[in-house]
């Protein structure tokens, strides 16, 4: 298992990656943790002519907060998310969701913005930033911009980053009180991939649910973000009928696909059962 | 660092034939010493072949087979053999011309046939990843880079994935054959029919065993050196068996046997993998010797997916007959097995689905049995010998279909094995099918069993939890196991592998032991377990015992290491042959002192005074004066300060061994995950040598068969392509998944070797599956789901529960 041949660049300063992915298109591959890319490359499914590494710019990792934001720099790695204070205090569904991201090993090593760019659908970051409306900082030579997270995601490894543009920061709003949140996933071995996970926020108060936002983890060709569910669970207390409801809804909310050991029936009994157990545990 | 252990004197009274061999010397033996070479292979300074560097060192890789079934039309290497670095591009014919083909089959697995073979497919590839076409470069990458550059036009045949569908015939895979069989056997004791009328219940179950491999954590690997001005063959390989390999090279490339040498260097791990005749590894030969130069191929684990053999793709029907008050009557089975388009070299892939019909039932007392096994012809990757061979099909199909009849009476599973279970006092006993036991601990094994688990408490505990909406289950698997084979296992059936090992114990002359052994290691620590042997037979200590194995040009001829037989066979011959020098150095002691032989004995580095325990002349000085002042010993004594002895079981085809695994488990029956609670072994291997080692060996090997009950399948879809051809999707067990795994044994040393041990290593993976089956099905059984189809994944549970 050996890549095919291909030339290698550091990048030293993000003008100079973006004029690098601007001269060779396509035919270039931005490497961050390398931690998905690596894998693809000796397994020939991708064949750049270039790689744009880019873990050397300065100013792409790294999180803070401003008045409104919550700010992770691109290179920011799953490791340093998982053990962030600021994470813990403005955006705790990410501190929840990081353990099931793979192993400590690739965890030291895989970013937020590889993968936000590589789009996964059953990788947990996708859609805890589509359960939080975060938006993503995407640059180009030509200037800014800022994606929302739940118009990036466009299809199956599908999103609105263009070749020519890099992913610099995940920009997540800052609450006054932050909601409540669960991750929770079902994954056969620590460290896979889930079969569907779900990312749940919310407020309690006197038992009803309110501002609710629930993201899910490999129910879809992207991450999806459950509305109907929301909708039925907003205002309500989370007594059986309304949870019914809110499964219920899950109908029209997912559209997962089959893998080799779930059918779609089966991944949508279990996004269900995975809806339930989060409100429980968000209630609790 | 390696324990020391004080040696107790007298340590080693020479045994009388015959004495009981219960009485092997305590020291060494019996105790827990760490193995010395884990220090060495965790500080990353292992050897294995892809370290390996040599001058003009060249490279292969192969184009395989994308397609389940094609005839290959043309291959166009034009561009490719021109590409940077290629030193040659070889099709079928190409190999063939320098490389004898092969057929999997043996006289002993009576009506077994198959189709010739050859290194590289020839007009028509047969499974998806068949090697198809060598390329040969500079480097690995430049290999692959000019692979891709080959074109090979296809014609597509269809292909038959399904074992129903190749047991119709249609199409026959090898028209010259006749019919998709391979194999098939029958067992029948007579009566059955009339039993099964007669019995109180008849139950009944179909259990199906998904198709999975051994993963090794170093890829298959060799590394051919052939020298044309000698015609002479150096190998270097990743084995089991270097001399069977060394033979078939020989014999293959017609190259005389003194000319060829097999080395194995550290070997990680093979479980069964490494002990059969690869056709790409053939071929890398045929390279070498086509180039003149040494070539390497290392599997990448992709191709290893679609290349390794694989195994236990099996289907069976059993049907047990029993009396109300539980005793069982009959078991009555038929099961088929799909084995892949050939049967391998030179094992043959009848050996499984033979174990099945020669273990099923064989805990148990019953009388009648019949038996009918069908191995049949696929387009999927082969199958072979993994981990205990035919052993968690033939365990699970039993203990399954026990489990349903204690149900049906409504006695406890505990209890319904102690009444059928060949009592201890049975033996010599032989079992329906012709298998005869020398003595077996299935009771005792029981015992401990329930009192190791805490039984009665985890029945408590079960009850509670179930009052909690919470589904736990226990479940219980006894199992025999075949280990220490003799010739009857492949020489009988005219494969030339042997069944017989042999050690070379030397006194060097510091009085350091070096040990030679066939044996081989793969990890499981056998040389260890050899230096433990050596050093308390000669009172040396661990320190200095040197062992070496894997290296046709200097151990004695013999098996290598499959079949549980490293400790119960190589480490007899290691006794013996220790025995004979230890002999031999008094000899030379009493030369050099002047004193009756009897006078002497040896312990702690050093011949020492029988009576007394005085040290009368250290080790180092004996081997200074034999080696290099014979002058100054008696006129006409010649000292043999080294000594070779082999051993090979005689009295029974098979020391059988025998353990009892429990499973304790939670199933999430609303996500029809299952979490392992807890898991124990107890276990006969006879001596325990290295009680470190075996219980390793019994955890690895659970773990192993915890894989194949929860995790591991070759998926393949209809058209024969492997779907999860990597460890991203085909799932081993992993740490975090497991239970703790307690281990335990009875020991009832063989009378066969004066070692008296039998063999350990697939007794964990011949019984994992069982218990983790039964537990389930305890636990699923208040609400009347089973299943019975492996592995358990959450999507067959909930299915069985009606949930999806
Ligand atoms: C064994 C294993 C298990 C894993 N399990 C999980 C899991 O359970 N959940 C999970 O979410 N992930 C999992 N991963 C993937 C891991 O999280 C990766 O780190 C992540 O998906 C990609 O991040 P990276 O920094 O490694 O990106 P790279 O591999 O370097 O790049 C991935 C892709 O993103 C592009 N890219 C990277 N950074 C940027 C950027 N700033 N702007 C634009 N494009 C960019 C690259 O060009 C490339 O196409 C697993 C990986 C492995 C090896």
């Amino acid at each position: 298992m050996k890549p095919s041949p291909f030339d290698y660049v550091r990048a030293t300063n993000l003008t100079e990656a973006l004029a690098l992915l601007e001269r060779h298109g396509e035919q270039a591959q931005i490497l961050a943790g390398g931690q998905t890319l690596i894998a693809t490359l000796n397994m020939r499914l991708s064949a750049p002519d270039w790689l744009i590494d880019i873990t050397r710019i300065p100013g792409l990792s790294g999180i803070t907060l401003t008045e409104t934001h919550l700010v992770i720099g691109a290179l920011t790695t799953h490791r340093e998310i998982e053990r962030s204070a600021l994470v813990a205090q403005y955006a705790p569904l990410l501190g929840q969701a990081a353990p099931h991201i793979a192993h400590a090993a690739i965890r030291n090593s895989g970013t937020i913005g590889g993968s936000i760019a590589f789009a996964d659908p059953a990788a947990e970051w996708p859609a805890c930033c589509v359960a939080l409306d975060a938006r993503f900082v995407i640059q180009a030579l030509s200037g800014e911009r800022r994606v929302s997270a739940r118009t990036f995601f466009r299809g199956l490894y599908d999103t609105d980053r263009a070749a020519h543009e890099i992913i610099t920061a995940i920009e997540i709003p800052r609450e006054r009180a932050p909601r409540r949140s669960v991750f929770m996933e079902l994954a056969r071995r620590h460290g896979d991939y889930a079969i569907v996970g779900v990312a749940l926020l919310g407020r309690v108060d006197q038992g009803r649910l309110s501002d609710v936002a629930i993201g899910y983890v490999g129910a879809g060709a992207t991450p999806l973000l459950a509305q109907g569910a929301m909708a039925a669970l907003e205002g309500q207390a989370a007594d059986a009928d309304v949870l019914a409801r809110a499964k219920a809804a899950l109908a029209q909310d997912l559209d997962p696909s089959g893998d080799l050991y779930n059918s779609p029936a089966t991944k949508r009994h279990l996004a269900a059962v995975l809806l339930e157990r989060a409100v429980k545990q968000l209630l609790a | 660092m390696t324990a020391r252990l004080p040696c107790p004197i007298p340590a080693h009274a020479d045994l009388a034939p015959g004495a009981d061999p219960t009485v092997v010397t305590r020291g060494h033996i019996g105790s827990p010493d760490p193995r010395p070479n884990a220090r060495r292979l965790l500080q990353g300074r292992g050897t294995y072949i892809d370290d390996l560097r040599v001058p003009r060192l060249a490279h292969v890789v192969f184009l395989r087979s994308p397609h389940a079934h094609a005839r290959i039309l043309k291959i166009d290497s034009s561009t490719a053999s021109r590409a940077p670095g290629v030193l040659g591009v070889f099709d079928g014919p190409a190999i063939a011309a320098i490389c004898k083909p092969w057929v999997g089959v043996l006289a002993h697995l009576k009506g077994i046939k198959s189709a010739e073979q050859y290194p590289l497919a020839i007009e028509r590839a047969c499974w998806q990843g068949e090697p198809v076409v060598a390329i040969v470069a500079e480097t690995r990458a430049q290999a692959e880079d000019a692979r891709e550059l080959i074109e090979v036009q296809w014609e597509v045949l269809p292909a038959i994935t399904d074992m129903d569908a190749s047991l119709a015939g249609d199409p026959v895979l090898h028209p010259e054959l006749g019919d998709n069989i391979c194999f098939e056997r029958s067992v029948d004791t007579g009566g059955i029919d009339e039993v099964f009328a007669q019995a109180d219940v008849v139950v009944e179950e179909t259990f199906q065993f998904g198709r999975h491999t051994g993963v090794c954590p170093e890829g298959r690997s060799i590394l051919a050196d052939y020298n044309a001005a000698e015609h002479s063959l150096l190998v270097h390989h990743s084995t089991q068996a270097p001399h069977m390999i060394h033979d078939v090279l020989a014999r293959h490339f017609d190259i005389p046997e003194a000319q060829v040498r097999v080395l194995c260097h550290d070997v990680g791990g093979a479980y069964g993998i490494k002990v059969h005749v690869y056709p790409d590894e053939i071929c890398t030969v045929a390279t070498s010797i086509l180039l003149r130069r040494p070539v390497k191929f290392v599997a990448d684990r992709m191709e290893s997916f679609v290349s390794d053999i694989h195994a236990r793709e099996h289907k069976a029907t059993v049907r047990l007959a029993a009396r109300h008050d539980g005793t069982i009557l009959g078991i009555d089975l038929r099961d088929l097995t799909a084995i892949g388009p050939y049967s391998m070299y030179p094992r043959t892939s009848g050996i499984e689905g033979n174990q099945v019909v020669n273990l099923t039932g064989g805990p148990y007392r019953h009388q009648h049995y019949r038996a009918h096994m069908q191995a049949v012809f696929t387009n999927k990757n082969v199958t072979c010998q993994y981990r205990a061979v035919g052993h968690p099909i033939a365990v699970a199909i039993t203990e399954g279909i026990v489990d349903l009849a204690a149900e049906r009476l409504g006695i406890d599973p505990a209890e319904f094995r102690r009444r059928n279970l060949i009592p201890d006092d049975a033996y010599p006993y032989a079992f329906p099918s012709g298998v005869r036991f020398e003595q077996l601990s299935h009771q005792q094994c029981l015992d401990r069993l329930l009192e190791l688990m805490d039984y009665e408490h985890l029945r408590a505990d079960q009850a509670a939890a179930r009052a909690r909406g919470c589904y736990r289950g226990i479940g219980l698997a006894a199992m025999i196991e075949v280990t220490n084979p003799s010739a009857a296992f492949y020489g009988v059936g005219g494969a030339r592998i042997s069944s017989q090992d042999g050690a070379t114990v030397r006194l060097e002359p510091t009085g350091a032991l070096t040990v030679l052994c066939s044996v081989t290691e793969q990890g499981q620590g056998t040389e260890t377990v050899f230096a433990q042997i050596a050093a308390d037979v000669l009172g040396v200590s661990m320190e200095r015992v040197r062992v070496i194995t894997g290296d046709t040009a200097a151990t004695p001829y013999g098996g290598g290491t499959w079949g549980s037989r490293g400790a119960g066979i190589g480490g007899e011959a290691v006794l013996q042959s220790a025995r004979a020098l230890r002999a031999q150095v008094l000899d030379a002691a009493a030369a050099i002192l002047s004193c009756d032989k009897a006078q002497l004995d040896i312990a702690q580095d050093a011949v020492i005074d029988r009576l007394s325990g005085q040290t009368r002349l250290s080790l180092a000085e004996l081997g200074r004066i034999c080696y290099y002042r014979p002058d100054t010993l008696p006129a006409g004594f010649q000292s043999e300060l080294v000594a070779t002895r082999h051993y090979v079981p005689r009295d029974y085809a098979f020391a059988f061994t025998n353990g009892i695994q429990a499973s304790w488990v939670e199933v999430d029956i609303e996500t029809g995950f299952v979490q392992l609670l807890g898991h124990w072994c107890v276990e006969d291997c006879g001596t325990v040598i290295n009680p470190l080692l075996v219980d390793e060996q019994i955890r690895g090997g659970v773990v192993q068969g915890l894989g194949a009950a929860l995790l591991e399948e070759c998926c393949y879809d209809d058209q024969g392509q492997m779907l999860n051809a990597h460890l991203g999707d085909y799932l081993v067990p992993m740490a975090l998944e497991m239970p703790d795994i307690v281990c335990a044994h009875v020991q009832t040393p063989t009378r066969t070797s004066e070692l008296g041990a039998k063999g350990a290593g697939e007794a964990g993976t011949a019984g994992a599956p069982a218990a983790v089956m039964n537990a389930i099905n305890d636990a699923l059984r208040p609400l009347a789901a089973r299943v019975t189809a492996q592995p358990f994944t959450p999507e067959r549970i909930l299915a069985a529960l009606g949930r999806v």
